[in-house]
């Protein structure tokens, strides 16, 4: 064990830092959910990418720089220490991008990596259906195998970036008389497929982050499938294991709340309910415990270790202290935490977006009720229902 | 950055398990609460045996050397096995403060008594309102200022506390500090008194971390045997959600008690604040598994016989060693919220 950083460790630190901050842009940019703000993030994943830091444990040829995850780890308390802006393509960098590298033909990771790292083409998750929420094997939408073509029949929902992305990864269900997780397949869908229509739904805080996407004889090639046919479950799990157990989420996002909870706390405390100094330190604390946890998950991981059911206590964790952290900022915040731009004090930036967005946490990736489930069954080794 | 235990410290831990399955029991626990001395002498020298007693002792005094970090582990067993001897007090505080007095002739000869499991250690300082295994110590460390005094059994007058924990030994202990029991003063007396205060923290939290654990388990294997409507309590949601938030708190605790002992064997500046940050975590997690494992139990768990008290009660008494959750909470809230430093 050995907790202190190596020189070459701070190097890359320092030099990721330094590009950073002659990079970042000064003013926030626009929400990614309004058209406008999708194209601005889009454009700063270029800048991102020529730079050499869109994926940094990426290998080098799918326009990554080869880092290992404690390196990534560094790069993240960087990035989000810059008050660097949200990644547009989260949903493919982090979540299909490992998945391709692990399950996708070299074909595939030719073809679809490098345009992920430079954010040419942004992803959309496609995985729930109306009647497919927590219960994700109840999947009906339809792939039925029709020469070199998959033809889609059916609708997905809450596709987060699906208003403005180009692609979406899709569970489907290629075998017609299966149940369940058996018969799914994976398979990755151009948005402008003829037969695909999206129709973006407001969420609490107005804007498109989510839509739903619907498939009426849509034709897909063949070779757009990841992995085996009928395989797609075990894809999916995977995907699942990289999003809830340590990409989704990286400690330095909350490291940096916690700071700003602080600041904001120096600004309004005197005046706050008392209980909430205990509050800022309990986000300190919390922010720390989630940091040293994915230093211990990265060091397994490089050692060979891999990331099973184990992930929904990360999950739970870090989405529950985000809501915390945001709801003590709005406390801090008092009567003003409800104010809108312009006429919100500039201390209050942020908090109540990110108050609003922090809620979605315990529900997307899989509800925290779920996680639950998984820990007590997988983890606990507890009987199933 | 390499944050994984080695090999070695995995298999030590286990050796120590396996003592401990066969020394310490919950009947043997027990039996101390009814009749028997909270220090057993075959335990002891058992623990000994293993190395445990004097890890941290340098090698010249007849110790292995070793860090917090290659012991915090094994401590954290002890917690899983509710043991009631005095380890943390001896084996990881006293052990380094007498390894760091100026005089070896004073130190080295109780180092290496202590080593060969002949010997407790008590200490006798703040936060810690009463000194633990006064009766069993042959030596006691205590604290008067700045300055630390080493006093043999007979030199002080020690007033049994009983406590609900009945293996945790207290005592009041009177002594009168003179020139001659004086091992230590001024800078050096208090950065051993905070090193010892660090080292305590790390000791109570890694053995709450045990005991969650255990309390975990209690409570899973009980959900997986008693059945109710039919079906074992355990395939219930409301069992499931409430035993997973438990292992969730144990889960995000333990990386903070490893990276406390991390600090504290290599005397990092941040040393204190980190110890109390895994103090508090650990603390919580077992009052929170307690809590969890006695509700999944029902009135079963909170009869006498049943073993579960064992563990909830060694969660309640560590929780108010080596500084309260609410000391450490104002050390660290300071340390966190210090105006001269930079958030970071």
């Amino acid at each position: 064990m050995d907790l202190t950083f190596t020189p070459e460790q701070e190097a890359f630190r320092a030099e990721a830092r330094a590009w950073l901050a002659a990079h970042v842009p000064r003013t926030p940019l626009p929400s990614m959910d309004t058209a406008e703000g999708f194209r601005r993030h889009r454009e700063w994943e270029r800048v991102l990418h020529d730079g050499g830091y869109a994926m940094v444990s990426w290998p080098v040829e799918y326009g990554g720089r080869g880092c290992n995850l404690i390196e990534w780890l560094i790069f993240e308390e960087e990035y989000w220490g810059a008050g660097a802006p949200g990644r547009v393509n989260q949903n493919g960098i982090f979540l299909l991008g490992p998945t391709l590298m692990e399950f996708g033909t070299p074909e595939q990771k030719a073809r679809y990596l490098p345009k992920m790292a430079r954010s040419e083409e942004v992803w959309a998750q496609g995985w729930s259906e109306p009647n497919a929420g927590s219960d994700m094997a109840a999947i009906r939408t339809s792939a039925r195998l029709d020469g070199d073509h998959y033809v889609l029949n059916g609708q997905k929902t809450w596709c987060s970036r699906a208003a403005f992305a180009d692609w979406i990864f899709c569970l489907v269900r290629t075998d017609p008389t299966s149940e369940r997780h058996k018969g799914l397949s994976f398979i990755l869908v151009p948005l402008d497929t003829p037969g695909v229509r999206v129709r973006p739904i407001p969420q609490l805080d107005g804007e498109t982050g989510f839509a739903e996407v619907f498939f009426d004889e849509a034709r897909v090639p063949r070779v757009h499938r990841l992995g085996e046919e009928h395989q797609g479950w075990k894809i999916a799990m995977a995907t699942a294991g990289f999003e809830r157990g340590l990409m989704l989420r990286s400690p330095a996002r909350f490291q940096a709340t916690a700071r700003r909870l602080r600041r904001l706390w120096e600004a309004r405390g005197a005046d706050a309910d008392p209980t909430l100094r205990d509050r800022v330190v309990r986000a300190w604390m919390d922010a720390e415990a989630y940091s040293l946890s994915t230093y211990a998950t990265a060091s397994r991981l490089i050692a060979g270790g891999s990331i099973g059911a184990e992930a929904s206590l990360t999950k739970i964790f870090w989405s529950e202290m985000d809501v915390r952290m945001h709801e003590t900022a709005l406390a801090l915040l008092g009567a003003d935490a409800g104010l809108l731009p312009p006429v919100a004090p500039p201390e209050a930036a942020g908090w109540l977006d990110g108050f609003l967005f922090s809620l979605a946490g315990p529900i997307y990736a899989g509800t925290n009720e779920i996680q639950r489930n998984v820990i007590a069954e997988r983890v606990l080794g507890l009987p199933r229902d | 950055m390499h944050f994984a235990f080695e090999d070695e410290h995995l298999r030590f831990r286990d050796s120590v398990r396996g003592v401990l399955d066969r020394v310490c029991a919950p009947a043997a626990v027990r039996k101390v609460w009814e009749d028997a001395p909270a220090h057993d002498a075959g335990r002891w020298r058992a623990l000994a045996e293993l190395g445990l007693l004097g890890l941290l002792a340098p090698e010249r005094a007849g110790g292995l050397g070793l860090d917090e970090v290659s012991m915090v582990l094994a401590l954290e067993e002890t917690g899983r096995a509710a043991l009631p001897e005095a380890i943390v007090d001896t084996a990881l505080v006293a052990v380094p403060l007498l390894a760091g007095l100026e005089d070896h002739g004073i130190a080295d000869p109780w180092l290496g008594r202590i080593a060969a499991g002949e010997v407790v250690v008590g200490v006798g300082c703040q936060p810690n309102p009463w000194v633990a295994h006064a009766d069993a110590a042959e030596l006691l460390l205590l604290v008067d200022r700045d300055e630390i005094h080493a006093l043999p059994r007979a030199e002080v007058r020690s007033e049994p506390l009983p406590h609900l924990d009945a293996a945790q030994r207290l005592f009041r202990v009177a002594w009168t500090p003179s020139a001659r029991t004086r091992v230590a003063a001024g800078a050096h007396g208090r950065r051993l008194h905070a090193a010892a205060v660090d080292r305590g923290a790390l000791g109570a939290a890694a053995q709450l971390l045990g005991v969650a654990a255990r309390l975990i388990e209690e409570a899973v294997g009980y959900a997986k045997q008693r059945e109710q409507f039919g079906r074992e309590i355990g395939s219930f949601q409301a069992i499931k959600h409430r035993l997973a938030n438990a292992r969730v708190r144990l889960e995000f605790a333990r990386p903070v008690v490893y990276r406390a002992a991390f600090g504290i064997a290599r005397d990092l500046p941040a040393r204190g604040r980190d110890a109390s940050h895994a103090k508090l975590v650990a603390a919580d997690a077992a009052a929170f598994a307690a809590r969890a494992a006695l509700q999944v139990h029902g009135a079963i768990g909170y009869t006498w016989e049943v073993d579960l008290h064992v563990w909830m009660k060694r969660a309640w008494a560590l929780e108010t060693t080596w500084g309260t959750s609410g000391w450490h909470r104002g050390r660290l809230a300071a340390a966190v919220l210090d105006p001269h430093e930079e958030a970071s």
